[in-house]
C-alpha cells in the first residue's frame, strides 16, 4: 500500500485531526477542521487550494503563530514525535527558526527596512546557534552566497531596500534556512514575484532543501509549481483536506472531484480550447459551511449521502480522497472521477 | 549628508526672513515707539531729530535690512519697559525656560515612550486601560488647571513641594541653573510635570498607535517565524519602526514646548522667558515681544533640522536617497 520504502521512518511531522477555531463575537467559526497529514524527512509536501480553504493558516498553526484570536482547539502536532501544538511560548520560540523554518509570500515587506540583511541573518544565527559574532558572520556571509547573492561579502551590509524582489526572497530563503531547520513552511514563496523570476525562486529553494536534506511544506496555489517540485500533494477546501496523495496521481488521476476539477481548470499546453473548464460557484464563507461534504453544493457527483454526513480521508487507491464515492458502503455509483 | 543639511538652511532663511517681517511690523503697527519715548511735552522740531536719530525717516527696506543685520546680531534694542538691552534680558530668562522645557521633555519621552509601548503589547491587559483612561485626562485638562491642582494637592494640602519660583541656582558662567542643587529640584518638579504632562500622553497616545501598526507588519511576524526573543522583536525590530513618526511628534513638541511654556510660567511664577513675554505683552514691550518671535522661530527651525537628521540616522531608505521606494 505504501509506495515509498517501508524503511521510512517515522514521519518529520505529524498534524492529526487539527482543529484551529476563531472565536468572534458572532459564534465561534472553524476555519480548519480534522486536518491531518504528514511530512517525512527530506519530503516535499505540496498544499494547494483556493484563497481562504486554509493552506496558510495550517502553516502558521505549524509554527506557532497563529493570528489571535485564533486557536487550537482540537488535534496535535509532532515534531518528531513531539507535541509541539501546547508547548510553552519560550519552547515554541526556540523551535521556530532552529527546527521549523518560515518562508513568506512576499518578500517586499518580509524583511524589516531598518536593518542591514546581514544584521537580520546574524541576529538569527546567534539566536539558535551557540557562535561568536563573527562566526556568525562569516556563516551569514556563507548562506548569502549558498542562495545565489552576487558579491555576498560586500552585499552582507546592505539594507533590504538596495535589493531586487528576486533578491529579496532570496535573503528571505537565507534567513529561513541559516540554522538549518529540518522543515520549512514556504506560504506561497513565489507569487509575488515576476514569473521569470519565480522559477528560479523555486529552483533554489528545492536545490537547497535537497542538499540539506530539509523538508518543506509548500504553500501554493500554482499547480506547476506543485507538480514541478511537490513529492505528495494535500489540496485543502474549505478548511479541510479533500484529498492527499503522491504528486504524479493527484494530478494525473485525482480521486476526489474537487480535485478533479482544480486539475482540470489548468490550461492545456498542447492544445487550443475555446473555453477553460471551471467549478460552479465559490468556496463557502466560514460561516456557511454546507451540512455534509463542503463541497456538496458544486460536486457533480453529488448524491443523497453527500448532502448529510461528512466524509473523512477514504482509501482510494492511489490516494487517499474525502469523498463518499470511495467508500465501499456507498451504492457503487462510479470508480472513479 | 552634508548637502542636504546645507539645503534645509537654505531653506529656513526665506522662513526666518518673513518672522522678522512679521516682528518688525509690530514696530510699525503696535503703538508709536516715538510717541512713547518723547513723553508727553516736546516740540515738533525734537520729534524730528528722535525720528531722525532713530532712522525712522528712511526708506521701509532700509529699516528692515537694519533690522534684519542687527536680528542676526542678537541685536534687538532696549526694552521699552526695564530700558535694558533685549539680548541681556532673554539671556538671563533662557536658562530657566530651557531647563524647565528639556526636563518636561525628557520626562515626556522616558515616561510616555514606554507606556506606549506596554499599552500597545498589552492591549487588553487592565494597566492598559489604566493608561488609557489616564492619558484622556492629560489630553483634556487645560495645563493652568494641573498646574493649579498639583500646587494645591503637593504644595498646599500636603506641603512636600515649593508652590513657585525656581528655588536655589548656581551660577555657570552666564548660565544659571537649578539642576545643581536639591531645592532648584524640587522646585522644578511640579512645573515640569505640568508642562510635560500633556506631550507624555500625546507620545503614549502616539507609540501606542504606531506600535499597534508596525506589530501587524509582515516583517514582525517574520521576526517571530525566525524565532527570534520577544525583547529583540518589541523593542529591536517594532519599536524601532515606530521612531520616524515618534521623532517628528516629539521634536515638534519640544518646540512648542520651549516656545509656549507661557501658560505654566505664569501659574508657577517660573523666571523664564515665557514670563517675561506675557510681562512684556501686558506693558507692550514690542523690542522684547519681537525678539521672542525671531527666537521662537529659530528654535523651531533647528528642531526640524534635527528631526530631519534623526530621521537620516533612524531610516536608511531616507540615506539611499532616490535608491528607495
Amino acid at each position: 500500500m505504501n509506495p515509498v520504502p517501508a524503511a521510512a521512518a517515522a514521519p518529520l511531522l505529524e498534524v492529526r485531526n487539527l482543529r484551529v477555531e476563531f472565536p468572534t463575537r458572532r459564534g465561534t467559526l472553524t476555519a480548519l477542521d480534522d486536518v491531518s497529514f504528514s511530512i517525512r524527512a527530506g519530503e516535499v509536501l505540496g498544499v494547494v487550494g483556493e484563497s481562504g480553504a486554509g493552506k496558510s493558516m495550517t502553516g502558521a498553526a505549524i509554527i506557532g503563530l497563529l493570528e489571535p484570536p485564533g486557536r487550537i482547539a482540537r488535534g496535535e502536532i509532532l515534531l518528531d514525535g513531539q507535541r509541539i501544538d501546547n508547548l510553552p511560548r519560550e519552547k515554541m520560540r526556540r523551535i521556530r527558526g532552529k527546527q521549523i523554518g518560515a518562508i513568506f509570500q512576499d518578500p517586499l515587506t518580509t524583511l524589516n527596512p531598518l536593518y542591514t540583511v546581514g544584521r537580520q541573518l546574524q541576529e538569527t544565527i546567534l539566536t539558535h546557534l551557540p557562535m561568536t559574532p563573527a562566526q556568525a558572520r562569516a556563516r551569514a556571509i556563507h548562506w548569502l552566497e549558498e542562495v545565489g547573492i552576487p558579491g555576498a561579502a560586500q552585499r552582507i551590509d546592505s539594507y533590504p531596500h538596495e535589493f531586487s524582489g528576486g533578491m529579496r526572497q532570496r535573503v528571505v530563503i537565507a534567513l529561513a534556512l541559516c540554522a538549518e531547520p529540518r522543515l520549512v513552511v514556504a506560504d506561497e514563496p513565489t507569487t509575488a514575484l515576476d514569473v521569470s523570476i519565480q522559477a528560479q525562486i523555486i529552483a533554489l529553494l528545492k536545490r537547497l532543501t535537497r542538499d540539506h536534506g530539509t523538508a518543506v511544506m509548500l504553500v501554493t496555489h500554482d499547480m506547476g509549481v506543485i507538480a514541478e517540485t511537490a513529492d505528495r500533494v494535500a489540496v485543502m477546501y474549505a478548511g479541510r483536506v479533500a484529498e492527499i496523495g503522491p504528486v504524479r496521481e493527484v494530478v494525473k488521476a485525482p480521486n476526489h472531484p474537487y480535485s478533479a476539477g482544480l486539475m482540470a481548470s489548468i490550461p492545456p499546453l498542447d492544445r487550443k480550447v475555446e473555453h477553460l473548464a471551471q467549478i460552479d460557484g465559490a468556496m463557502p464563507r466560514l460561516t456557511a459551511i454546507p451540512r455534509g461534504c463542503a463541497y456538496n453544493p458544486r460536486c457533480p457527483h453529488v448524491f443523497d449521502r453527500c448532502r448529510v454526513e461528512r466524509p473523512d480521508l477514504l482509501d482510494a487507491g492511489t490516494t487517499r480522497a474525502a469523498c463518499w464515492l470511495h467508500d465501499p458502503a456507498s451504492e457503487k455509483r462510479a470508480a472513479h472521477v | 549628508m552634508p548637502a542636504f543639511i546645507l539645503s534645509r538652511l537654505l531653506q529656513a532663511i526665506p522662513v526666518l526672513l518673513v518672522v522678522a517681517l512679521i516682528s518688525f511690523a509690530m514696530f510699525a503697527y503696535v503703538g508709536d515707539p516715538v510717541a512713547i519715548m518723547l513723553g508727553q511735552d516736546f516740540t515738533e522740531a525734537q520729534r524730528q531729530a528722535l525720528v531722525a536719530s532713530l532712522g525712522l525717516d528712511q526708506p521701509f527696506f532700509v529699516q528692515f535690512f537694519k533690522f534684519v543685520v542687527n536680528a542676526a546680531q542678537g541685536e534687538f534694542g532696549l526694552s521699552y519697559r526695564l530700558s535694558r538691552p533685549v539680548a541681556e534680558l532673554i539671556a538671563e530668562r533662557a536658562p530657566a525656560t530651557l531647563e524647565l522645557a528639556f526636563v518636561a521633555a525628557a520626562i515626556a519621552m522616558l515616561v510616555g515612550v514606554p507606556m506606549g509601548v506596554y499599552t500597545g503589547l498589552y492591549r487588553n491587559s487592565w494597566l492598559s486601560r489604566f493608561f488609557l483612561t489616564f492619558s484622556l485626562i492629560g489630553v483634556s485638562l487645560p495645563t493652568f488647571l494641573i498646574g493649579i491642582l498639583l500646587i494645591l494637592v503637593f504644595s498646599v494640602l500636603l506641603g512636600w513641594l515649593p508652590s513657585y519660583g525656581r528655588g536655589e541656582v548656581v551660577q555657570l558662567g552666564w548660565w544659571s541653573t537649578g539642576l545643581l542643587t536639591a531645592d532648584g529640584w524640587r522646585a522644578l518638579i511640579l512645573p515640569a510635570i505640568t508642562l510635560g504632562l500633556f506631550q507624555l500622553t500625546l507620545i503614549m497616545r502616539l507609540v501606542r498607535a504606531e506600535m499597534l501598526e508596525v506589530l501587524r507588519t509582515d516583517y514582525i511576524k517574520f521576526a517571530r517565524a525566525r524565532g527570534l526573543p520577544d525583547r529583540s522583536v518589541h523593542f529591536g525590530h517594532a519599536l524601532k519602526n515606530t521612531l520616524v513618526p515618534v521623532i517628528t511628534i516629539a521634536g515638534l513638541q519640544l518646540g512648542s514646548i520651549i516656545a509656549f511654556a507661557i501658560v505654566t510660567e505664569t501659574v508657577f511664577q517660573w523666571p523664564g522667558m515665557g514670563l517675561l513675554f506675557i510681562q512684556s505683552v501686558g506693558s507692550a514691550d514690542i523690542p522684547v515681544m519681537a525678539a521672542y518671535l525671531m527666537l521662537t522661530a529659530l528654535i523651531f527651525v533647528v528642531i526640524n533640522l534635527v528631526v530631519d537628521i534623526l530621521y537620516y540616522i533612524v531610516d536608511p531608505r531616507l540615506r539611499a536617497g532616490r535608491g528607495g521606494h
